[in-house]
């Protein structure tokens, strides 16, 4: 490939979808409507916990307007012995969380669903079904799903050889953890807990399905992954892939929350049976309670250091709220909570624990935010204690190149310590503070994912380029594509258009998660402009009548390699692309692969907040992200993740939690009550780019989009306990708990 | 599907007797932020709502005489914030009302919105009674004024009975040296509902206070007027000792719920440190300060 310029790489170029979005003419799913279109509403369960003894829908058929109604019966059934895995779900989970079977197992569960010609006969439709239930007890919190006598959720669930609501645990161990302690010269266990939050994407979940008479299936939605929506829409409705399309709709928020299917199987269903197209928009107060969260938390940390400040030991075990169904996101507070530091001794534990919740679903970085928190948080404390800098005390224990990290691979290089330097280096950290304000430090870590990408990559007739690739763009990934392909094929970014293609119009591609998109677009891509350059260069050599290897490809021209190759003028990508049916007709390729080497992220955080002494409040003063992100392709947006991690991490450390009433039901399905920050709550963030580049990505890209929400959860923890000479140990730090600490009772 | 009927009354008589008909099943509409909101979410089904923004009364400022201010009832906190002289003379109500959703909400929301709503925890209604303001009610039987603190009977509930509608607000004539305040605790910035709010009116005649009145929001099932405040406050010199017996006050007072936006023992702290707050406020306002 030719030397990078850094033309394009690294500028701030306009954004292809930007237009569309300020001028509110992008399309989302629930923009979607077609002729005949009718509208489908689902009926969900009002307990926490119920066996259903029958389901009585007549009624509701009777009622005029009405054109389907479906149960769990028209559902695909996997059996609930047997795991059936797609990615990071599991069918069996899937099948029971869309429409219950036999039980529903949380407050807002679906249990029916029903199409009619308008959305008002829809719901009234769903008032007329007649569900008789057994009301089961129900357990919510952690410690009342583990406890002896807790209800058991699903009775095939085995933990220590009883039915149990642990659903599965996950360990790394390194070294000797009792040598190690026996070495150390300060130990601190504390315990902490966290509360479940949404990830508060402003889209709620939507979609218009229709099945056509010979029986294919095209979807508009809005997910994080139309080959996602296809594979689990098929496995749910027994249609094949081939006969479904699924297209993407522009996404508005998803964070990992749109990873799994809601309603596009229902839909697929009730188009089915009915013949017509027909559209389920989920409303704010159900996609609340029964879409996302992440995981609530309780965890156990235990961390020993020398007299100078090395750990020589540590541990930490969590549980971790999966909602009704196993799958909580405890690798990520295993694998990523010591992960910056070199350690000799570790030992991280998890289990994962159903109870009367909705499923939870991925948020950025999901479980990793909850392991920090703690980690962070005990460093703290033992910087404190040997009385030296936390950011010191992490830099004397920062992993680096060649170390064995504690969930097991031995790290290439990487850039924590840059980021610990920088935070060191940093104004901020140097500034000086008010009365009653404090200044927190934490670190944090994500694997990054890779995963399989397709890319096609074509020259227009008047020579201008298309790219499509498979991902939905939900951080301004077309942008950094755009940025990518003018930079390999030497033309102005203005000639690339970037779109995504639909699942018949592109090769498979993973979803969006992970912070994978640009990581394997870029690498698709790459291996796509190659080709494509191959073939321009093929095209010159039969116009010029050399051999190929005599070209190169400069600035977006072929041109002889030297002066042995012989003298011609060079040409363009236009004038090739005009000759290009008499050289051999379209040029363009594709490339399609798994794509490996994502290196994982890391970042330091500096927090200041002011707290309100008499009345609670926490106020965060000023903030700054450092982050390694291998390479900036587009700075504005790496910039952007980084603001959005560190609000949602406010959010989650100050003012955001699922609040379930006596009833098991959830109270607060509104954002006047789920309270998300608002902009006048924020301070303006600050972020510094560290690129040390990934050595085993063509353009150095690491995923940016998941680290910076691991560490604000402990950097604003950190800086609250500075301010008030207190701790909290546990979130969020709402005002009624923050006075309580500050009056000590 | 729905059934409910709109009617855009243009005079106090339509109005009223449209709703004296409807016998209970009709609401009336001013900007809409509550009912509409409330409607949408299936907790009202009202057959009949009657658009009150067109009628005159409803919708205009009127300073009776130098210093004495009547406001419509759907008068939108965008409307009422243009007009100077009011923003003077009555800092904490303007405050309060401003205080009431975002900029959009701003250019809907009504005091008397606000106000007949019933929410204990209403933005405008502790400032109002501060304020020493009345309700200017028409019905089938006439007009009639009630004081602010007694139109409340419990959440949701007020003393406007069928076919009664809110008309404006009368405010007593300013007296000069006077000011008043309103400050809230929420979590967020804005956005956000008032989890404890004070309005606190008061006069000073070198340095003495001549005129006092105390309200709290959002700690009992109607917005209270801590009527023994005034009593000590009045006379005094608003020094430590006095704000510490009225915050106390204050705080004994409460009687608060414990919920979700929360606890019995937060919100009757925080009553008492807003009350001394909120007077700092007042006090500094009169001293030309704020
Ligand atoms: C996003 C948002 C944020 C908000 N933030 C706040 C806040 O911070 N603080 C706060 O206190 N409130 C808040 N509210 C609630 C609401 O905006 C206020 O209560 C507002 O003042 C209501 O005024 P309105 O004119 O819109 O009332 P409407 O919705 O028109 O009416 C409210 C109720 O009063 C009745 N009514 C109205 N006028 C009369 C009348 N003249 N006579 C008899 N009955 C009448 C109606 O029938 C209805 O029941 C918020 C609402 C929203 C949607």
């Amino acid at each position: 490939m030719n030397e990078i310029s850094n033309k394009w790489i690294g500028k701030n170029t306009i954004r292809p979808d930007g237009a569309d979005k300020v001028t509110g003419r992008a399309q989302y799913s629930s923009d979607t409507t077609m002729p005949g279109m009718i509208w489908g509403h689902v009926l969900r369960s009002p307990h926490p916990h119920a066996k259903i003894l029958s389901i009585n829908t007549k009624k509701a058929e009777e009622l005029e307007g009405v054109k389907a109604v479906i149960t769990s019966k028209d559902v695909v059934d996997f059996p609930i012995d047997t795991p059936v895995i797609l990615g990071i779900q599991d069918m069996r989970w899937m099948c029971r969380n869309v429409m219950a079977r036999d039980k529903v197992l949380f407050h807002g569960h679906p249990l029916a669903a029903v199409a009619a010609t308008t959305e008002e006969i829809a719901e009234k439709a769903c008032e007329l079904i007649e569900v008789e239930y057994d009301v089961l007890p129900w357990a919510i919190e952690i410690d009342d799903a583990i406890k002896p006598d807790a209800p058991i959720l699903h009775d095939h669930i085995q933990f220590e050889g009883k039915s149990s609501n642990i659903a599965g645990t996950l360990e790394h161990k390194k070294g000797d953890i009792d040598k190690g302690f026996s070495e150390a010269d300060v130990i601190i266990e504390r315990e902490f807990k966290t509360e479940a939050v949404h990830q508060g994407y402003l889209e709620t979940h939507s979609c218009l399905v229709s099945v056509a008479a010979d029986g294919r299936a095209t979807i508009w939605s809005s997910s994080q992954g139309q080959f996602m929506v296809r594979a689990m829409t098929s496995y749910l409705t027994g249609i094949p892939q081939s006969n479904i399309r699924a297209i993407p709709a522009e996404i508005g928020g998803g964070f990992g929350g749109k990873t799994i299917v809601y309603l596009e199987p229902l839909a697929t269903i009730l188009s089915q049976k009915t013949g017509r197209p027909v559209k389920i928009v989920m409303n704010r107060e159900d996609t609340m309670r029964a879409s996302g969260p992440t995981s609530g938390s309780k965890s156990k940390i235990k961390i020993g250091a020398t007299k100078d400040g090395k750990i020589v030991a540590a541990q930490g075990t969590y549980y971790l709220q999966a909602g009704a169904f196993p799958g909580s996101p405890i690798r990520g507070a295993v694998g990523c909570s010591l992960a910056p530091y070199d350690i000799p001794n570790a030992h991280t534990f998890g289990y994962d624990v159903v109870s009367n919740r909705c499923k939870v679903a991925a948020y950025r970085a999901p479980g990793a935010p909850i392991g920090a928190y703690g980690v962070e948080s005990v460093l703290d404390e033992i910087a404190e204690k040997l009385n030296m800098c936390p950011l010191e005390l992490r830099k004397i224990n920062a992993a680096k190149e060649g170390t064995q990290a504690v969930h097991g691979p031995t790290y290439p290089q990487m850039g924590y310590l840059e980021t610990v330097e920088a935070a060191i280096n940093h104004p901020h950290y140097k500034a000086p503070l008010g009365k009653h304000q404090g200044r927190g430090v934490a670190s944090g870590f994500w694997f990054n994912a890779g995963g399989e990408s397709s890319a096609q990559l074509n020259i227009t007739e008047d020579g201008n380029v298309v790219v499509t690739t498979g991902h939905p763009d939900i951080g301004g990934s077309r942008a950094s594509i755009a940025n990518i392909t003018a930079e390999l094929l030497g033309i102005h970014h203005d000639k690339v258009s970037v779109l995504i293609g639909d699942t018949a119009t592109i090769g498979y591609s993973n979803l969006t998660g992970g912070s994978r998109v640009l990581f394997a677009s870029a690498m698709v891509v790459t291996e796509s402009a190659k080709l494509v350059i191959k073939q321009l260069k093929q095209r010159a050599a039969k116009i010029w009548g050399i051999d190929e290897e005599a070209i190169e490809w400069e600035n977006g021209e072929a041109r002889p390699a030297g002066d042995n190759a012989g003298k011609f003028a060079p040409l363009t990508l236009a004038e090739l692309a005009e000759k290009a049916t008499a050289t051999g007709g379209p040029i363009g390729a594709g490339y399609q692969v798994n794509t490996e080497g994502a290196e994982g992220g890391f970042a330091t955080h500096i927090c200041d907040v002011e707290v309100d002494m008499d009345l609670g409040i926490v106020r965060v003063k000023r903030y700054t992200s450092i982050q390694d992100v291998g390479k900036a392709i587009h700075p504005d947006y790496v910039e952007g993740q980084l603001h959005g991690g560190c609000v949602q991490g406010i959010g989650w450390a100050l003012s955001e939690e699922y609040i379930y009433n006596k009833d098991g039901h959830l109270d607060n399905t509104g954002f006047l009550d789920y309270r998300m920050p608002v902009c006048s709550d924020l301070p303006m963030l600050d972020t510094v780019l560290i690129e040390i580049p990934n050595p085993k990505h063509p353009q150095g890209v690491r995923g940016v989009g998941e680290v910076p929400l691991v560490p604000p959860l402990a950097a604003i923890s950190n800086a609250v306990y500075q301010a008030i000479g207190k701790r909290s140990y546990s979130l969020p730090m709402s005002p009624p708990k923050v006075l309580k600490i500050i009056e000590g009772n | 599907m729905s059934d409910t009927q709109y009617l855009a009354a243009k005079t106090i008589d339509e109005a009223v007797n449209a709703h004296e008909k409807a016998n209970g099943t009709a609401r009336f509409l001013a900007g809409g932020t509550d009912l509409l909101v409330q409607i949408k979410s299936g907790i009202r089904k009202p057959n009949l709502v009657i658009d009150i923004k067109k009628i005159v009364e409803l919708n205009s400022i009127n300073e009776i005489s130098d210093g004495e201010f009547e406001v419509g009832a759907s008068v939108s906190g965008a409307n009422l914030n243009r007009n100077l002289k009011f923003a003077k003379l009555w800092p904490g109500v303007l405050e309060a009302f401003r205080l009431i959703g975002s900029e959009q909400i701003q250019g809907r929301a009504s005091l008397g919105g606000n106000l007949c709503n019933g929410s204990p925890a209403g933005d405008s209604v502790p400032a109002l009674i501060a304020a020493g303001c009345k309700a200017v009610i028409a019905g089938p039987k006439g007009k009639k004024d009630v004081p602010i603190e007694n139109f409340h009977l419990g959440p949701g509930k007020t003393v406007l009975e069928n076919g009664e509608m809110l008309v404006s607000l009368k405010f007593p004539k300013r007296e000069a040296n006077s000011a008043d305040a309103y400050l809230r605790m929420t979590p967020r910035t804005e956005m956000d509902i008032a989890v404890v709010g004070c309005g606190v009116n008061i006069s000073l005649e070198n340095n003495v206070c001549t005129h006092a009145r105390v309200s709290l929001g959002a700690v009992a099932p109607t917005p209270l007027l801590i009527k023994e405040a005034s009593d000590i406050m009045v006379g005094s010199k608003l020094d430590d000792d006095i704000l510490n017996k009225v915050s106390k006050m204050c705080m004994d007072a409460c009687n608060p719920i414990n919920d979700k936006r929360g606890t019995i023992d937060y919100r009757t702290k925080v009553a008492g440190v807003l009350f001394k707050r909120a007077t700092k406020l007042a006090t500094d306002r009169i001293g030309g300060n704020k």
